[in-house]
């Protein structure tokens, strides 16, 4: 198990390290020189330009900035917003709660209606539930998930009046995070006005950002049962006179779990892109929100920064579901 | 009378031979309701792009004083000048719609396209020359896959600036390393059988092993990905036209149609609803198209 561990770690460092080298690059591809562009329109004196460069580093050669790069982001310095002055990293760390409150959320969402649902249509195969749902859910995995947002908004919100338009919480309320995840960070000081408040701003984001992987849960959980229900040893625990619940419920479903459970871990990525687009359409006040504000604002620090803590997360997790997976089949461990 | 027994041993030799691979393909997938109304779709979507000129009753960009959010010919106060409305600065929206199929689907193909061609070549570099360039490109590629899709577009669409082209590159790069490994794998299985051995023998050079014997053995899984790739490229570009990154306004790209209407959500429902509407059937047709190749070209599930 160790080796195995080991062997997938010496995979993902060279990952990594190609990620600060892109990210590093992406600085430099960019027209014009980095000081003169965080200076602004505003211009800057020449003598103050030339202090900057050397301040910054910039006098060296590449390949020892990429390695001041490096130490730099040893010690945790990502640099600083051009637009807030603030250190990136810090920025990240405040906004970043709301993303994972959101995407959490979102794939609970994804399991707890994919799930059944596959499972469901795999049992009754060919029935009209199993079309209907083999139906929906290729229209969620097609589906543009801005306009969905849109569409919700244009019903839930502005037709019904029933949830709130944008935002993570009404603004009478002020909670000191604790957590940073509000659900709980309201739960902790009792006031259960301002929890139903955080819940109803959740409820849209969540539909908005679960519906893709929703769809590829139910899907993958269909076709893994399918394949495990024609087993021998399925029919072998029918024959034996197992109740049919019993048989689909834990005979079947652990082992149709093992793919379920690898394609849940490989949403991380589809939710950071989904929360883009979903926390820029619900002003929900996330790093997907702000990666794109940063761009708009040209803010190239809080791109790069961003991009390298989205990127190791996504890295780190990937890592973790290869590993839980070796855990789970050990066929797995011993085939490479 | 005879000439129904006459002709009955004659439909039994035919069925005794293997029909043409590709009319195999069709049958199978013809079966296939889905696969069959998507490219039933796709087809109409085409003819629409091909003749927008001549079917549009207006010109995409051309703007009309008189008729603001005009809304659909069947709600009060729309006229049958507009079918479908207009939108906020009086262009004609059932025009604007199929001037963006036009887009879209030109979208589609030349970005898969592009990512198909520079994937299948790096995919046969890798698969042909192992160690170093093969660990190179495959880094690379790895690097590529652990971005989140949109992020990475977003990325490069920051260094090359806004705008279709950079998107439509961008979109290309991020679908890049489905290809590279496809066709990687594909060739590694393929290298060691006999007839690659035989050419080798025969005196083939690297290329003509490469493009001539082992890349046609390797094109069903391509397809399969080509086609569902279709569907991805056209949502991340209309993703990144909402998000101003993409194609710019004035163009009739769908995702920068709904980007430009989101202000009106609360007084004008056909400009939020029908860009979305005609993305989602573009990209289920692909989705449904490509289900249904994949079905028909997989010789594993086939009874």
């Amino acid at each position: 198990m160790l080796r195995f561990v080991l062997t997938r770690l010496s995979l993902v460092i060279p990952t990594f390290i190609g990620i600060t080298l892109l990210v590093f690059v992406l600085i430099r591809l960019i027209p014009g020189d980095p000081i003169e562009t965080m200076a602004g329109e505003h211009g800057i004196d020449p003598a103050r330009l030339a202090q900057l460069r050397v301040d910054y580093g910039f006098d060296k050669p590449l390949l020892v900035q990429y390695g001041l790069y490096l130490s730099r982001m040893a010690h945790g310095d990502l640099g600083r917003s051009i637009a807030t002055h603030e250190p990136v990293i810090s920025e990240f760390r405040t906004l970043f709660p709301a993303t994972i409150e959101l995407s959490v959320c979102a794939i609970l969402f994804a399991i707890c209606l994919g799930l059944p649902a596959g499972i469901i249509a795999a049992v009754r195969r060919n029935s009209i539930f199993d079309h209907g749902v083999m139906g929906i859910s290729l229209t969620g995995y097609s589906m543009p998930i801005f306009w969905w947002a849109l569409l919700l908004i244009l019903l839930f919100s502005v037709q019904l009046g029933w949830t709130p338009v944008s935002g993570r919480i009404a603004v009478q309320y002020f909670i000191e995070p604790v957590t940073g995840f509000l659900l709980i960070d309201t739960l902790i000081d009792g006031d259960f006005g301002a929890f139903r408040s955080a819940l109803s701003h959740l409820v849209l984001p969540v539909i908005v950002l679960g519906t893709v992987p929703l769809a590829v849960i139910a899907r993958m959980t269909r076709s893994a049962m399918l394949e495990v229900l024609g087993e021998d040893y399925i029919r072998t625990a029918r024959a034996k006179g197992l109740p049919r619940f019993r048989v689909i419920a834990i005979h079947a479903l652990r082992n149709a779990l093992i793919p379920v459970v690898t394609v849940i871990g490989l949403q991380v990525g589809v939710l950071f892109t989904g929360a883009i687009l979903t926390e820029t359409i619900f002003s929900w006040p996330g790093v997907g929100k702000w990666l794109i504000e940063g761009i708009n604002r040209r803010d190239y620090p809080v791109l790069q920064g961003g991009t390298l803590l989205i990127g190791a997360i996504v890295m780190i997790v990937n890592l973790l579901v290869d590993v839980a997976y070796g855990m789970i089949n050990p066929r797995i461990r011993y085939a490479r | 009378m005879t000439a129904e027994v006459l002709e009955s041993p004659v439909v039994v030799a035919q069925a005794g031979t293997a029909p043409h691979p590709l009319l195999e393909l069709w049958f199978d997938f013809r079966a296939n309701r889905g696969a069959v109304t998507g490219l039933v779709v796709i087809v109409v979507l085409i003819l629409l792009a091909l003749s927008a000129d001549f079917v549009a009753p207006h010109s995409p960009v051309i703007t009309d004083n008189t008729a603001f959010l005009k809304p659909p010919v069947w709600q009060q106060g729309g006229s049958i000048a507009y079918p479908l409305g207009t939108d906020a600065i009086g262009r004609d929206m059932l025009s604007r719609l199929i001037h963006g199929a036009r887009l879209s689907l030109l979208i589609g193909i030349a970005v898969v396209t592009l990512s198909v061609v520079a994937g299948t070549i790096l995919g046969l570099v890798a698969g042909f020359y192992r160690g170093v360039v093969e660990i190179a490109i495959m880094r690379l590629m790895d690097i590529t896959l652990t971005l989140p899709s949109l992020l990475l577009a977003i990325v490069i669409v920051a260094i090359l600036g806004p705008g279709l082209m950079n998107a439509m590159l961008a979109v290309a790069i991020v679908l890049l390393p489905h290809y590279v490994r496809i066709t990687r794998a594909a060739v590694i299985s393929e290298v060691s059988k006999d007839y690659v051995t035989a050419a080798k023998v025969a005196g083939a050079g690297r290329l003509r092993l490469m493009f001539k014997e082992v890349l046609p053995n390797c094109t069903a899984p391509l397809i399969v990905q080509a086609s569902l790739g279709i569907s991805t490229a056209i949502l991340d570009a209309a993703a990144l036209g909402f998000l101003g990154l993409g194609a710019q306004p004035p163009l009739p790209e769908w995702g920068t149609m709904l980007a430009d209407a989101r202000e009106f959500v609360l007084r004008a429902w056909w400009v939020v609803t029908l860009p979305g509407l005609a993305i989602l059937v573009t990209v289920l047709a692909f989705n449904l198209l490509g289900d249904g190749l994949r079905d028909a070209l997989d010789p594993k599930l086939k009874r």
